[in-house]
C-alpha cells in the first residue's frame, strides 16, 4: 500500500510543520488574550528575533546568543508599549491592528538594515539524518522543535492559569477599565505580554531558522498562522495548537494528493480555504468564545 | 479674510447642497481641473507623465475605492489588489483577446471585480474586524493562485498578458499625454460619482454602519444590503483602477503587480491620506507613490555630499521603515491623515492674516 504509506508520511511531516504553525499562532493568541490586540507584526517579530540571533551567533556561543535575542525582544516589547500602545489606549481595536501593520514594516526594514537581507543558515548542531520508524522518516530538527514547543506551551498555560501576573493578564483582556479599577497596571501588563510574544518569536525564529534558514520568508509564516487562529479560536491556546496540527496535516495531504492534478501551489491557500469555511459556519473557531453584542 | 463663509447666503436648497458651497472653492477646483487637463500635458515631460502622474492617478482610484469600504463603511480589506488584478485581467482579456471596445473592457473590469467583491462581502455579514481582514486575506491568496494556475486567464507560465496598442472610439492612444488624459477622465468622473455617492442615503447608511453597526441596524438600515453594496462599489473602483494600471501604466496584466504587499500599500495610502475622505485618497496615493522616489533622491543627495554610493537594498529598507513609521505616525498623532492637515490649513486661512 504505497498510497497509505505516502499519506502517513505526509501526515506526520504535516503535523510537525503544524507544530511550527502553532508556535507562531501562539504569539498571536497570547497578545490577543492579554490585550485584545490582533498583532499583525508577529511574523516580523519572528524575523527580527531570528536575525538578531544569527547576527550575534558569529561572535558568541549559542547560549549567549539566545540570551541576547531575548534581550532584544524585551527591549522591543518595552519600546512598543511606550511608543505605540500607550498613545493608542482607548482607540478602536482596528486602529491598533493597523498600527501593528506599520510596526511590522518598521521591524522588517530595521532588521534588514542591521543584519542584511541575504539568507543565512542557522546551525544548532542537530544531525540532519532523519529517524526511521516503521518505514516512515521523521526529521530530527522537527522532532526537537516539536518537543520545545510542547514545553513552551505547558509553561505558558501554567503561567496564565496559576500565577498572579497571568490572572492580571486575563483580567485585562476581559475589560481594560475594570482591570485598571482593581489596581492592575495596564502598562506593566502590556509590556509583559509583548515580552512573552517576543519570547515565542525567538522560539519560532530558532525553529524555522534551523529548518529553512533565516531570511525574509520567515515573515510569510505569519500568514500561515492567521488561518490557524481563525480555526482554533482567537483566544484559545489549546485551539491554536490543535488547529496548527490540523492545518499542517491537511495542507500537506492536499498538496500531496490534489496538488499534482491542478498544478501545485495548493499549500499556499488551502489553510485559508478551511478558515473561510470556519468563518462562514463557526466564526469564533473551535474553542473561541462566542461574543454576544449589545449596543 | 479673503477665504471665508461670511457674507455668502444660500437662497435655496440647490445652493445649500452644493459640493462646494464657497465660490472661491469652485473657482479653485475649476482652475485645478484646467491645470490638470491642459496645463500639465503642456509642461510635463514624458518621465513625469509615465513614471509619476499615471501611477498616482491609478492608485488614487484604487485608494478611493478602498476608502469607500474602510473609511466610510468601516470594513477592512487586505485583498484589494487582488480585486484590481481581477479588473486588470478581465479588461486585458476582453480588449486584447476578444477585441472588444475599450469602454466595454472598462465596464467589464469593474463588473467582474464587483462580482468577486460581492462574494468577498458575504462573510462580512457575520464577522467583522480582524476576522474580516483574514477572510479578505484568504481572497487575496486564492485569487493569486487562480490567476497563476488557470492558463485560460493567465495565458502562460508567467501569468502576464500584454496589451495591444490602445484605441478608443477610433483614436489611437499611444503617447504618454493621451494615456494620461484617459486616466484623468476616468478618475475625475469616478471621483465625482464617489463624492456624490457619499452624500446620498447610501453614503449616510455606510457611515452609520461604520460608527455603530448594531445601532444602525436597529434604526432600520439593512446591514446585508449596505455592506454588500459597499463591497461591490469598492470592488468596482478597484477593478477599473486595475484595468487603468494595466492599460496605461504596465501595458500588461501581470499578477506580480497585485500581490499582498500592494494590498497593504493601498491600505497605507488610505491611512496616511485620511480615512473617510475623498481628498485624502488622492493625497495618500500621491504620497505613497512618490515616497520611494523622494527617499532614493534624498539618499543620493546625502551620499553625493559625503562622496559615497547608495546601495539599492539600503533604499528598499529605508522605504519600509519610513512607510511603516508614517502609518504609525498618522494613526497615533493624526488619525484623519493628510486630509485633516489640509483642513487645518484651510481653517487657518479663514482668519489669516489676523490671529483670531
Amino acid at each position: 500500500m504505497p498510497d497509505l504509506l505516502f499519506a502517513i508520511e505526509l501526515t506526520i511531516s504535516g503535523l510537525l510543520n503544524g507544530v511550527m504553525y502553532a508556535l507562531v499562532a501562539l504569539g498571536f493568541v497570547l497578545i490577543y488574550k492579554a490585550s485584545g490586540v490582533f498583532n499583525f507584526a508577529q511574523g516580523a517579530m519572528t524575523l527580527f528575533a531570528a536575525l538578531a540571533l544569527v547576527g550575534i551567533l558569529a561572535r558568541v556561543g549559542l547560549g549567549l546568543a539566545i540570551v541576547f535575542a531575548i534581550g532584544v525582544m524585551v527591549a522591543f516589547a518595552f519600546a512598543m508599549e511606550r511608543v505605540v500602545l500607550r498613545p493608542l489606549v482607548g482607540r478602536p481595536p482596528l486602529s491598533i491592528f493597523m498600527a501593528t501593520i506599520g510596526v511590522s514594516f518598521v521591524l522588517e526594514g530595521v532588521a534588514q538594515s542591521i543584519w542584511g537581507a541575504e539568507p543565512k543558515g542557522l546551525n544548532l548542531g542537530i544531525s540532519a539524518r532523519p529517524i526511521e520508524i516503521g518505514g516512515v522518516y521523521i526529521g530530527r530538527v522537527e522532532l526537537y522543535s516539536a518537543a520545545a514547543a510542547a514545553a513552551l506551551v505547558a509553561a505558558l498555560i501554567w503561567f496564565f492559569q496559576r500565577t498572579t501576573i497571568g490572572l492580571g493578564l486575563r483580567a485585562v483582556s476581559d475589560d481594560h477599565e475594570a482591570a485598571l479599577s482593581v489596581g492592575i497596571s495596564l502598562r506593566r501588563v502590556w509590556a509583559i505580554t509583548w515580552t512573552i510574544a517576543g519570547l515565542v518569536a525567538v522560539a519560532a525564529g530558532i525553529a524555522w531558522g534551523t529548518r529553512l534558514g533565516v531570511h525574509f520568508a520567515v515573515v510569510l509564516i505569519a500568514f500561515k498562522a492567521l488561518p490557524v487562529i481563525i480555526i482554533g479560536g482567537i483566544e484559545s491556546i489549546p485551539g491554536a495548537i490543535l488547529a496548527g496540527l490540523v492545518v499542517g496535516a491537511t495542507e500537506n495531504l492536499a498538496e500531496g494528493f490534489i496538488g499534482p492534478a491542478v498544478g501545485g501551489g495548493v499549500k499556499d491557500f488551502f489553510p485559508y480555504l478551511i478558515a473561510l469555511l470556519f468563518l462562514l459556519v463557526r466564526p469564533y473557531g473551535l474553542f473561541g468564545r462566542e461574543i454576544i453584542e449589545r449596543v | 479674510v479673503i477665504y471665508r463663509e461670511t457674507g455668502i447666503f444660500h437662497a435655496g436648497y440647490r445652493e445649500d447642497m452644493r459640493i462646494f458651497p464657497l465660490s472661491l472653492d469652485r473657482a479653485g477646483m475649476a482652475l485645478l481641473l484646467v491645470a490638470l487637463f491642459v496645463g500639465v500635458p503642456l509642461v510635463a515631460s514624458e518621465y513625469w507623465l509615465k513614471g509619476l502622474l499615471i501611477p498616482v492617478l491609478c492608485y488614487s482610484l484604487a485608494a478611493l475605492g478602498l476608502n469607500l469600504l474602510t473609511g466610510y463603511t468601516g470594513l477592512l480589506s487586505l485583498g484589494h489588489s487582488a480585486l484590481m488584478a481581477v479588473g486588470a485581467y478581465a479588461a486585458v482579456i476582453a480588449y486584447g483577446r476578444y477585441g472588444l471596445s475599450m469602454l466595454v473592457a472598462f465596464a467589464l473590469a469593474g463588473t467582474m471585480a464587483a462580482g468577486v467583491g460581492f462574494l468577498v462581502g458575504v462573510p462580512s455579514l457575520r464577522i467583522k474586524g480582524f476576522y474580516l481582514a483574514v477572510s479578505t486575506l484568504a481572497v487575496q491568496f486564492i485569487i493569486e493562485w487562480v490567476m497563476t494556475h488557470v492558463s485560460w486567464i493567465s495565458g502562460g507560465v508567467h501569468a502576464t498578458i500584454n496589451v495591444p496598442p490602445l484605441r478608443l472610439l477610433g483614436m489611437e492612444l499611444d503617447t504618454a499625454v493621451e494615456k494620461y488624459e484617459l486616466c484623468l477622465v476616468v478618475v475625475v468622473g469616478m471621483t465625482l460619482f464617489a463624492k456624490n455617492l457619499v452624500r446620498t442615503k447610501i453614503g449616510r447608511a455606510w457611515m452609520a454602519i461604520r460608527d455603530r453597526d448594531v445601532a444602525a441596524e436597529i434604526m432600520g438600515i439593512s446591514l446585508f444590503k449596505y455592506k454588500l453594496m459597499a463591497f461591490m462599489v469598492s470592488s468596482f473602483y478597484a477593478g477599473v483602477a486595475g484595468a487603468l494600471l494595466a492599460f496605461a501604466f504596465y501595458q500588461a496584466a501581470n499578477i506580480e503587480e497585485f500581490t499582498l504587499a500592494s494590498s497593504i500599500r493601498i491600505l497605507g495610502m488610505v491611512l496616511i491620506g485620511g480615512l473617510g475622505s475623498i481628498l485624502g485618497s488622492f493625497l495618500g496615493a500621491a504620497f505613497v507613490v512618490l515616497l520611494p522616489i523622494l527617499i532614493a533622491n534624498g539618499l543620493h543627495v546625502a551620499a553625493g555630499l559625503s562622496g559615497g554610493l547608495v546601495r539599492t537594498d539600503v533604499v528598499a529598507n529605508m522605504e519600509l521603515v519610513v512607510f511603516g513609521g508614517l502609518i504609525l505616525f498618522f494613526l497615533i498623532v493624526e488619525p484623519l491623515g493628510l486630509a485633516r492637515l489640509w483642513k487645518t490649513f484651510k481653517d487657518y486661512l479663514r482668519l489669516w492674516p489676523f490671529p483670531y
